[in-house]
């Protein structure tokens, strides 16, 4: 017997390989803290094949509810069935909120629901706010300023949002109070539109990047090639990994798994260095409390200099290229 | 078989730095700062061009923007694109994802026989990468995203590899499809002086809300379910001790720092 739902904010949790990925494990925590003043409640929305395991494991990160479409079918993922269960289930319970994790399948999907459901999508939220009525706030970075929006969607039920990955803190396991209640999987095979034929690991969980204590980054002042290699080669100096903004990226100067910030992921150096690039908080958002930032900028005035604790002001290239030789002269000085 | 491909105009990254944000209006100010085509919907646009080489089908470049939006449209034809096709209307204005992604929907359908949309798998300036996703969601067909490899088997069925995080996933999808794609993709083609000629022979169809089939107010700011609310200023978490002296004296100050410190 499907039972009635009452908690109002729903995180769509995504698995893999039998593991629910971080993200949505830090917005159950999130939205567990969120709702304490007003006293909803939280639920997990569990959509595949076999998920026992899975559904006790998410119970135990303190939900109240854990909503389980299990069904042979959902073996295979497709995100046309996934929105069709959704869509059903939201009609069905009638949450405030629905919360997925901004990732590369989180994002597809938030985006196909909430076009299925006609309700607003804030995207690549870095915070997320709740007020006291119940209106959910998603914080994001707003193009080109130093500026964060408050994105709300007043009129539209549920109100749905993406958050990037690393934001808020993992939460601590708690004991299991919570209890399951199966959906209804109403789909058929027609609904996988598409099959996936292989799922290919290419790094280990976390990128050298992630989980690099000093990362190197470099955006779209640097230019070119020649200047993106220089930026390659202190990284190596410095035993750093090199991480990059969008628009390096957009240059194909660096890979998009480079790509630090709102779009892409978050690092946790002890150093990070930017250089040549502005310090907006689309890039910024992605760092997250390092020990100490330097910024590099020729702009005396560029953002990157309000979040750093040490600025140099210059050609990054002049200023590179003496921090190389330097270096190379400490490693000499350290073999004799 | 035709192929669309959703292109948006962006402000110039050499000139970000101009751009401001006007507190009384919530908006962004772009005045005088020049528009390019968003570096992955060039992506998406060279694909194209490359299916057309393989199908024979046409390229139908679609963007939906302001007027000024004319010059992007003419470079893509330069690229190569057969037609383009410019949704404009004062209505439009303030469009958010959901309100450009069906009106985007509707241009698409008005152009009729289409069989892959090709989008960039997400924009330079506010992108929130949900376009294509809802478009696919408005016509009813199968999308994915972050796409690096389109390999056509039998012009009906496709494989596509699409990146997730830590790898990718090989796929399986068929036309009609909308396919976002990342830089990974291909290498788009620049543009000679005979295309650029060539392009000024071809006309920029500009759809208005009359044009298409609009059944119900889901556009414009009205149309929009989200609403930009209040804009904050992130507080200034660091104090920045600048270094001072040459680009030599600073980088020698510096790399003394980092190394008393530990970190090499």
């Amino acid at each position: 017997m499907a039972g009635v739902v009452e908690s109002k904010i729903w995180i769509v949790v995504e698995h893999r390989e039998g593991r629910p990925v971080d993200v949505s494990l830090e917005l159950m925590g999130k939205a567990i803290d969120l709702v304490k003043q007003i006293g909803w409640k939280v639920a997990a929305v569990l959509i595949g094949n076999g998920l026992d395991t899975l559904s006790t494991q998410v119970l135990s990160y303190g939900v109240h509810e854990v909503l389980i479409a299990d069904e042979p079918m959902l073996v295979n993922y497709c995100n046309q069935a996934h929105a069709k269960i959704l869509e059903n289930a939201v009609k069905k319970f009638q949450p405030e909120a629905v919360l997925m994790g901004a990732t590369a399948l989180g994002t597809d999907l938030a985006a196909r629901l909430a076009a299925r459901l006609r309700v607003g999508l804030s995207a690549h939220c870095i915070d997320l706010e709740l007020t006291e009525k119940g209106d959910l706030l998603g914080i994001i970075p707003w193009l080109g300023g130093n500026y964060l929006c408050r994105i709300t969607c007043p009129h539209t039920r549920p109100q749905m949002a993406t958050v990037i990955p690393g934001v808020f803190g993992m939460p601590k396991t708690s004991g299991i109070q919570g209890r399951t209640i199966p959906l209804e999987a109403c789909i058929e095979q027609k609904d996988f539109t598409y099959q996936i034929l292989e799922i290919k690991r290419i790094k280990g969980p976390k990128s050298d990047l992630e989980k690099a204590e000093v990362v190197v980054a470099g955006g779209w002042g640097i230019g070119g090639e020649d200047g993106w290699s220089m930026v390659e080669n202190l990284a190596d100096l410095v035993n750093g990994a090199v991480g990059a903004t969008r628009p390096a990226v957009d240059e194909s100067w660096a890979k998009e798994h480079q790509m630090i910030g709102t779009s892409g992921i978050t690092v946790r150096p002890k150093l990070y260095i930017g250089i040549a690039l502005s310090g907006h908080p689309h890039h910024l958002v992605g760092v997250k409390e390092p020990e100490l930032t330097v910024g590099i900028n020729i702009d005396p005035n560029a953002p990157i200099f309000e979040n750093c604790d040490i600025g140099l002001v210059g050609d990054y290239r002049e200023i590179l290229q003496a921090m190389i030789k330097s270096i190379q002269a400490q490693y000499r000085g350290k073999n004799k | 078989m035709g192929i669309i491909v959703c292109i948006k105009p962006v402000p110039d990254p050499k000139y970000w730095n101009r751009l401001r944000f006007d507190a009384n209006t919530n908006t962004l100010v772009r005045e005088g700062i020049p528009s390019i085509i968003n570096p992955l919907d060039k992506n998406a646009l060279e694909e194209a061009l490359r299916l057309r080489e393989r199908l024979g089908s046409e390229v139908i470049v679609l963007s939906l923007a302001p007027h000024d939006a004319i010059p992007v449209l003419k470079e893509a034809l330069a690229m190569g694109a057969d037609r383009a096709v410019l949704v404009s209307d004062k209505t439009f204005a303030g469009s958010d994802t959901l309100a450009t992604s069906y009106l985007l929907s509707a241009a698409i359908k008005r152009v009729g026989a289409y069989e892959i949309i090709l989008c960039g798998d997400q924009t330079s300036d506010s992108g929130t990468a949900q376009v294509s996703a809802q478009i696919a969601e408005f016509l009813d067909i199968p999308n994915l995203m972050h796409v690096s490899a389109i390999e056509l088997k039998d012009g009906v069925q496709c494989r596509v590899k699409a990146h997730i995080e830590h790898g990718y996933m090989l796929v399986e999808i068929r036309p009609p499809m909308v396919l976002s794609v990342t830089n990974q993709l291909n290498e788009p083609r620049y543009t000679t002086l005979m295309n650029i000629l060539d392009a000024e022979q071809k006309s920029i169809e500009v759809w208005s809300s009359k044009d298409m089939d609009l059944a119900e107010p889901w556009v414009g700011l009205a149309g929009s379910p989200t609403q930009m609310g209040d804009f904050v200023v992130p507080t200034k978490k660091r104090k920045a001790e600048m270094l001072q002296g040459t680009p030599e004296q600073q980088a020698a100050a510096l790399t003394d720092r980092l190394h008393r410190l530990g970190f090499y």
